[in-house]
């Protein structure tokens, strides 16, 4: 490894923090806690002074590459600008260092920005409500299909257990709709990428809970026909769940509402500018119709117009219950609240204006060197595969390492599933034209370098920390933590 | 537009490029009638200073921890946050990353999640931990899901002293699976572990405990292990990481898996979230522990590294198969936890643990000296005890509210058969002066003094 592991440099007896001397009159741990509940070995942690901590994390920043490093080109991910004001506000006294316990007259504060936040979400979305809860977007659609099934169940209709989910659909789809106690019928795409309506009107049915679509789906293709789909699925019973992965691509153009869909989440570290923290916290809001409503998670949040006040509203009888303690992630809620009150309604579509300029404009340049599996326009992002070659062809895991040796995060790789070797690209809209350029300049060379030298690509990355890292061995033999020798 | 770059000619020659005439051209392939066509109806775009004017003004009307004393906890801490944990955070090549899915480029946060997986290894006496979880109560509601799949059970037995707002969660995460769920009674603030012989029966997948529980008191975890491992079942543990610094750990106890709420490492109380689950378990169920994993490996020249591991459990692989849904971890409240028990140390986090004991049985026995106060429950606890009151504990919160003390949880909400308890919490930020005013002012001896 680059950098000696902490419990390495760690020397006995050193310290990074102290204690103020304590000030009430000594007692016993020994006597008043029994042994056998005490702890006996001492737990192996660190031991070093602060700037050695401080210096440890220092360089282990240094060998990440984040948003603020350079262009991140992730497939899906919406790898946009996260603003500095988000994380001063974030950080400010009044909403880092409040309890969630407190009474409700002293976090009047707390409770009108997240009021406002579901607000401004509900018009975003052209849904009537929100809850907060969800901590991701994985725990979003958990939250979304528990609500479906929980409205079902109160039409008398416990049967819907089926959920229909397209070919091209995230991991997580499926996964959700297992951990909701749902079967999963695949949809096929036809051949322009789309849900196949033959397929899935063969398959809709007394026992369909809800088809799950992202829109426009993972290969940056709006579903066109997607108010036939709705109707087909209302007209046999079923709802339509819209999964906010990629809705970076049609704020104030097109409302998930508006095209039938009765539940939605957002991803706010997405869509939102919410910084992804190397894996999360992330925030997933769900947004539902009016006849969901009274199946929010609770407790929900309400603006007593009497009283003038915002409160807790946990008298929600069929409420399919929590999601999590407390009421989200709400630091990352203070974040998006932000970005929306800088960009406005006018700023939101701007975005995704520049959004989907940004992903049509590197389309269009790589389509020269890059094969398109789908052609015409795309929205936010779109899917390219390596061009053939006197070889046969490049893999795309050679294209990706090598990019790192270019200086630029990877695209997505091998997503989604119904195209081999695929590279999903999207670039947002706070990337500009000379980076873009600079992008496809360097696929440019990469495909040539494939053709003349493509064992050049094989072995990349060359200028890395490390070179590739064998994930059969770490699967094989896991090494999960360390151990003193 | 803020944070958007181009400029007219930039995009003038983008739009030729790509050989449409408007913006509006790439949006012709989304029906007319599905159009938007109006505005949205929001804010209209603010400055970055006329934002911070409307975010500042929302903050200052909540009251802070720096503006009232601190009395509650339950589930939610307020401990010291070493200075160097935030200015570490914001480095942004931790904030601003993704996943770590290419290894590469992405050893900070591999490191650092490998080193945080060894210290919560550590804490809990367990063999593997995974990267992190949403937040504790998730944490425990996967642990049951985990324990459902190992063992082939479809019971789960839960303490009525976990955390009531986890007891919610697990409920919501059971109740589609059809796992059926049993609350354990209780007893002199404790799980009533007499009362369990017929109810930890041979279909039981696993028995959950808290520890210290939601009254504070620190429960016997090795005779629930016992209880429930001679019927085949696993323990559950559901515990205070930075009570692991003088507390037994979950593994010594005989507990299988253990998971619990990181936020009292380092992370601010952040009116509830972001925090920090844990999870982690004994070796054997490594291949069944959700979420993401850190392991070691090497690269192409034999240089150690670290990747993502174990992927083929997870939802990307095994779609509707796998054991979770989940695809993301608390990284960057994981990096807080891990640089927080790294500038504490054994030492630290063991002074922090003593001091949060001592200082929580010191208001204790203040406390049962005012009349009508008395401590219904003599089991040990950590830092939250719980008193029973002739008085109503609103009327006592009140006025220690008015006094800018932030008083104890009244238990009756969650315990409706509880009438005048009161769940308090002493942590190591509470001076020997501070206590005393929270039982003068209990007392009605002064007003205290006000600090709103």
């Amino acid at each position: 490894m680059v950098e000696k592991l902490i419990f390495e440099k760690s020397v006995s007896g050193r310290r990074g923090h102290y204690l103020p001397p304590l000030d009430v009159p000594a007692c016993s741990v020994q006597e008043a806690i029994p042994a056998k509940l005490r702890r006996k070995k001492t737990p192996v942690l660190p031991q070093l002074t602060e700037v050695e901590v401080v210096r440890h994390y220092t360089r282990l920043s240094s060998l990440n590459y984040g948003v603020d490093t350079g262009f991140y080109p992730l497939g899906s991910c919406t790898m946009k600008y996260n603003p500095k004001i988000n994380e001063d506000a974030a950080n400010l006294a009044g909403f880092s260092q409040i309890h969630p316990d407190q009474p409700a007259e002293s976090v009047q504060g707390a409770l009108e920005l997240m009021v406002k936040l579901q607000q401004y979400l509900a018009e975003i979305a052209g849904m009537d409500a929100f809850t907060l809860q969800p901590a991701a977007g994985a725990h979003g659609e958990l939250t979304g299909l528990l609500l479906i099934r929980a409205y079902h169940a109160a039409q008398g209709e416990q049967q819907r257990d089926k959920v229909l989910i397209p070919d091209s659909a995230h991991g997580t789809n499926p996964a959700t709709a297992s951990l909701a106690g749902c079967q999963i019928i695949q949809i096929p795409s036809n051949g322009q990428g789309e849900v196949d309506l033959v397929a899935l009107k063969r398959v809709v049915g007394k026992d369909t809970a809800a088809l799950m679509l992202t829109n426009p789906n993972t290969l940056g293709l709006f579903e066109t026909q997607i108010a036939e789909i709705a109707a087909i699925v209302h007209e046999a019973g079923g709802l339509l769940y819209y999964d906010g992965a990629n809705m970076n691509a049609i704020m104030g153009y097109a409302r998930p509402g508006d095209m039938g869909f009765d539940v939605v989440h957002f991803n706010l570290h997405k869509t939102f500018s919410t910084p992804h923290g190397g894996g999360g916290p992330g925030s997933g809001p769900v947004g539902v119709k009016r006849k969901l409503e009274p199946f929010l998670p609770k407790p929900v949040i309400i603006y007593d117009r009497q009283k003038q006040r915002y409160r807790f509203d946990g008298e929600r009888p069929q409420s399919i219950g929590r999601v999590k303690a407390f009421y989200g992630n709400f630091g990352v809620l203070v974040k998006a609240f932000t970005y929306i009150l800088m960009l406005g309604g006018k700023g939101l579509k701007e975005a995704s204006e520049k959004a989907v300029l940004n992903a049509n404009y590197l389309l269009k340049l790589l389509s020269q060197d890059y094969e398109q599996p789908f052609a015409g326009l795309c929205k936010h992002e779109f899917i390219v595969t390596p061009p053939k070659t006197k070889e046969g062809g490049i893999r795309t895991l050679d294209v990706a390492k090598r990019l790192l040796d270019y200086g630029f995060h990877p695209p997505t790789v091998y997503f989604p599933l119904i195209v081999a070797e695929a590279l999903m690209i999207e670039p947002t809209e706070t990337e500009n034209k000379s980076t873009l350029d600079a992008f496809a300049a360097v696929m440019a060379r990469i495909a040539q370098e494939a053709e003349e030298n493509p064992e050049i690509l094989h072995q990349a990355p060359h200028q890395t920390p490390l070179s590739r890292l064998d994930e059969t061995q770490a699967a094989r033999r896991p090494v999960l933590r360390w151990k003193a020798d | 537009m803020p944070f958007l770059p181009h400029t007219r000619a930039e995009e003038e020659t983008m739009l030729k490029t790509i050989g449409v005439s408007s913006v509006d051209e790439l949006f012709g392939d989304i029906p007319r009638e599905l159009c938007l066509d109006r505005p949205l109806q929001l804010p209209l775009g603010l400055s970055e200073k006329e934002a911070w004017e409307e975010v500042e003004r929302l903050a200052q009307k909540n009251k802070h921890t720096g503006q009232y004393l601190c009395f509650r906890g339950a589930g939610a801490y307020e401990h010291y946050q070493p200075k160097a944990v935030k200015h570490l955070l914001a480095r942004s090549e931790f904030y601003t990353a993704y996943t770590p899915y290419q290894p590469e480029i992405s050893q900070g946060t591999l490191q650092a999640i490998f080193e945080y997986q060894t210290s919560i290894c550590e804490l809990t006496g367990m063999g593997v931990a995974n990267a992190s979880h949403y937040d504790g109560a998730t944490a425990l509601a996967e642990a049951a899901l985990m324990a459902v799949e190992a063992t082939g059970r479809s019971k789960i037995a839960v303490s009525s002293l976990v955390h009531p707002e986890y007891r919610e969660t697990l409920k919501t995460y059971l109740f589609r699976r059809g796992v059926e769920i049993i609350e354990l009674p209780y007893q002199e603030g404790l799980t009533a572990v007499d009362e369990l012989a017929g109810v930890l029966t041979n279909d039981v997948a696993a028995v959950i405990i808290q520890s210290p529980n939601f009254w504070g008191s620190i429960e016997d975890l090795a005779q629930f292990a016992e209880l429930i491992h001679q019927q085949g079942g696993l323990l559950i543990a559901c515990c205070d990481p930075l009570a692991l610094g003088v507390l037994a750990s979950p593994g010594e106890l005989g507990a299988d898996i253990a998971v619990g709420e990181g936020q009292s490492l380092g992370l601010p109380l952040s009116f509830g979230g972001p925090y920090l689950g844990f999870m982690a378990c004994q070796e054997k169920y490594v291949r069944r522990l959700p979420g993401r994993i850190v392991g070691k490996t090497v690269d192409r020249l034999g240089r150690e590294g670290f990747v993502l591991t174990l992927q083929a459990r997870e939802q990307h692989i095994r779609r509707e198969k796998a054991g979770s849904n989940i695809c993301s971890n608390q990284s960057l409240c994981a990096l807080a936890a891990a640089i927080y028990l790294a500038l504490l140390g054994p030492q630290g986090l063991e002074e922090v643990g003593r001091q949060c004991w001592q200082k929580s049985h010191y208001a204790k026995e203040l406390l049962a000296e005012l009349p009508g106060v008395s401590l219904p429950f003599a089991a040990p606890f950590f830092q939250e005890f719980v008193v029973q009151t002739a008085e109503a504990p609103a009327l006592i919160n009140q006025r220690l509210w008015e006094a800018g003390i932030l008083g104890g949880l009244d238990l009756g909400r969650y315990y409706p058969e509880l009438e005048n308890y009161l769940l308090l919490c002493v942590t190591e930020m509470r001076t020997k002066e501070e206590i005393e005013q929270l039982v003068e002012v209990w007392g009605g001896v002064s007003g205290g003094k006000t600090h709103f």
